[in-house]
């Protein structure tokens, strides 16, 4: 938690990114950050500033994404199709391998990686999305050591949100746009023309000390205002939103609406939204033979509640039909987590509208299920 | 690797197994065996619970105990050989090795049923999960009321335990009634589903607790079946079936509504369970 001691807030000018990604590496971090790639915003491992997608913007609504150039801003964009779950949480993680040896068999658990990550730009939103695995992973009777460990040694540069896409809704589910802690560091980009200045807040100890080794100069009002009203203006695009009140018992009370019928015949099953999702944490299991040895590994990796195998038991699927997988899924997201985890699973980030091929809109979903 | 950081790791992850060592392998009917094994720091579980088992390279399934909770030295499983990971459980025999993580999950609240009668109503392959109720009655049986068993399967082929089932039946103080839905021409006992064995057995329905294992629609029957004979829906326990990968309420397959079966199941009470069951493919 933020204690007064590192309640620092300072100003830096667009070289203090470098120094931030150069004082991280030198630290031990290996620095993840937005890049522009196959013509969208992705992350992944950068090395200075030079990397970010500086003067990219992204347009996006249901089942459209597209990256164009304008003005000058570091952090313009609004969020892509990655997430930070991507190294919290990998796609494919090994558990452990199983040796015939000539003692017998023995099993090796996969040791727990030591690499630590700086993960650089997380929005608002997306802080909200890891406390959210963080909860289902962690916190519970059994953990996840392999997410633990990335977790706890992972160092959070958080960026306030200056835009919202068309698809953004955190205003509603109470993430944003602006960070209120979670973070070691948050940035806010307050561009002037061609020039662009971060204020930058301390949420950690460890954050304060590296603020203390940035060329800043202290924030006066007129900075703080500025930033202020960055988040204010992302927070006045903001033009979707869902309403929670009751929300969470109305759509499992209505598991038997129509809407569901009408959204499974658009629904294509794909799990794109799934796989976009920055709390959809679901994995399977899978032995793989090595051949270059006697050894089998076990992969855990990412699975979907949309596939027919997910709910597979001896003589069918319990969940065979569309219809009851996306049911499942919404139902999940926004009802049962509040049982389970005693809150939401939606964020509000709209990755799930914006990578959807047909354009499902959580948000449009939720509100017909509330009429009628 | 130290035996010591070996140990370590296994602690940090559960989801890495330990090794377990097929010691008797008995075959029960044309698909199902029974395996008895061993495996180093044991410790026991409580009737109801499940462990998840691997065959190396293959897979890991979750299975009931089917063994007597009273003896911490044998682990036992019964299994029928009906996906890719079952199948290749069933082939193993003894000096096998496989990994075991477990035990998982809520068991029978056997101890509610002290000094009540007890109704175990078994389905199929349902009869393993509740074997370790019926050990436990008998070892105490002193300590509950009219203890019954009720048992279907679809034919003669597929009755689990028979020779237990014999013993059982032998005894006084315990009503065996086995049923099949449909009989051969050695057949002698009752045929229909299992619900209808409920109308002849003889209990208390006000003082009963009744424990149910077996496919989904016959649970949701006998639990309908013995609310309409005036026991109460608290006291109506049913164990659930679901995909599960992980059993620790991490890999989010087993999901009924907000339950993970895994972890707040596979035992739940009938009131709880109820409302989940009418909705169709929840």
């Amino acid at each position: 938690m933020m204690s007064q001691s590192h309640r620092s807030t300072r100003v830096i000018a667009a070289a203090g990114l470098d120094e931030i990604i150069s004082s991280l590496a030198r630290e031990g971090y290996r620095v993840i950050g937005p890049r522009l790639r196959d013509d969208a915003i992705i992350y992944d491992e950068i090395n200075s500033a030079a990397d970010l997608p500086r003067g990219v913007l992204d347009e996006q609504s249901g089942g459209r994404y597209r990256t164009y150039r304008e003005g000058e801003a570091y952090f313009g964009y609004v969020v892509g199709p990655s997430s930070w779950k991507r190294y919290l949480h990998p796609p494919r993680q090994v558990l452990w391998r199983a040796d015939d040896g000539e003692g017998g068999v023995s099993i090796r658990a996969e040791p727990i990686a030591g690499e630590r990550y700086a993960f650089l730009g997380v929005r608002s939103c997306e802080l909200a999305a890891i406390a959210t695995q963080d909860r289902v992973l962690m916190a519970g009777a059994y953990g996840d050591p392999h997410y633990a460990a990335r977790r706890n040694g992972a160092f959070i540069v958080a960026v306030n949100c200056g835009r919202a896409a068309e698809t953004c809704f955190c205003t509603s589910m109470g993430t944003g746009p602006r960070a209120h802690g979670g973070y070691d560091l948050a940035l806010t980009e307050i561009v002037t023309g061609e020039n662009a200045a971060f204020l930058v807040e301390a949420g950690s100890e460890r954050g304060q000390s590296l603020i203390e080794g940035l060329s800043s100069r202290e924030a006066n009002d007129g900075d703080v205002e500025a930033a202020v009203q960055v988040a204010a203006r992302a927070a006045s695009q903001i033009k979707r939103e869902i309403d929670r009140e009751g929300l969470s018992e109305l759509v499992k009370a209505k598991h038997d609406h129509p809407r569901w019928d009408d959204v499974a015949a658009r629904c294509l099953n794909c799990a794109n939204c799934t796989m976009v999702c920055p709390t959809c944490f679901c994995t399977t299991v899978e032995d793989v033979s090595e051949l270059q040895s006697a050894a089998t590994a076990r992969v855990q990796r990412w699975e979907s509640c949309f596939t027919t195998d997910f709910s597979y038991i001896h003589g069918g699927a319990v969940r065979s039909s569309p219809v009851s997988r996306y049911r499942q899924w919404l139902t999940h997201k926004l009802g049962t987590w509040h049982d389970q985890f005693g809150q939401s699973g939606c964020t509000g980030c709209g990755r799930c509208i914006t990578w959807c091929p047909v354009g499902i809109d959580i948000t449009e979903e939720a509100a017909a299920l509330r009429g009628g | 690797m130290a035996l010591e950081s070996q140990l370590e790791d296994r602690v940090l992850d559960p989801m890495v197994p330990s090794i377990a060592r097929v010691t008797a392998r008995r075959e029960e009917t044309a698909d199902v065996v029974t395996l008895e094994m061993e495996a180093e720091g044991w410790v026991g579980f409580e009737p109801g619970q499940f462990n998840m088992l691997s065959v190396f390279g293959v897979g890991e399934v979750p299975i009931s105990m089917s063994g007597d909770p009273s003896d911490a030295s044998k682990i036992i499983h019964t299994v029928r050989a009906v996906g890719a990971v079952s199948r290749a459980l069933a082939r193993l025999t003894p000096g096998a090795v496989l990994g075991l993580r477990g035990p998982y999950g809520t068991g029978w609240p056997v101890g509610l049923a002290e000094g009540r009668d007890v109704i175990v109503a078994a389905g199929g392959l349902g009869l393993a999960p509740v074997r370790p109720i019926i050990y436990q009655l008998m070892a105490e049986r002193h300590r509950f009321g009219k203890v019954t068993l009720l048992y279907g399967t679809r034919g003669p082929g597929d009755i689990l335990f028979r020779e237990e089932l014999a013993e059982w039946r032998s005894r006084l103080d315990v009503g065996v009634e086995v049923t099949v839905d449909h009989a051969d021409h050695t057949w002698h006992g009752h045929v229909g589903v299992v619900t209808r064995l409920l109308r002849s057995a003889d209990f208390d329905p006000e003082k009963v607790t009744a424990f149910v294992c077996g496919p989904e629609i016959m649970m949701r029957f006998m639990a309908n079946e013995l609310g309409d004979a005036g026991c109460p829906a608290q006291d109506i326990y049913l164990s659930m079936e679901r995909n599960m990968k992980c059993a620790i309420g991490l890999c989010g397959h087993c999901q009924l509504g907000p339950a993970f079966v895994c972890k707040d199941g596979p035992v739940f009470d009938w009131p709880y369970l109820k409302p989940l069951m009418a909705v169709k493919e929840l």
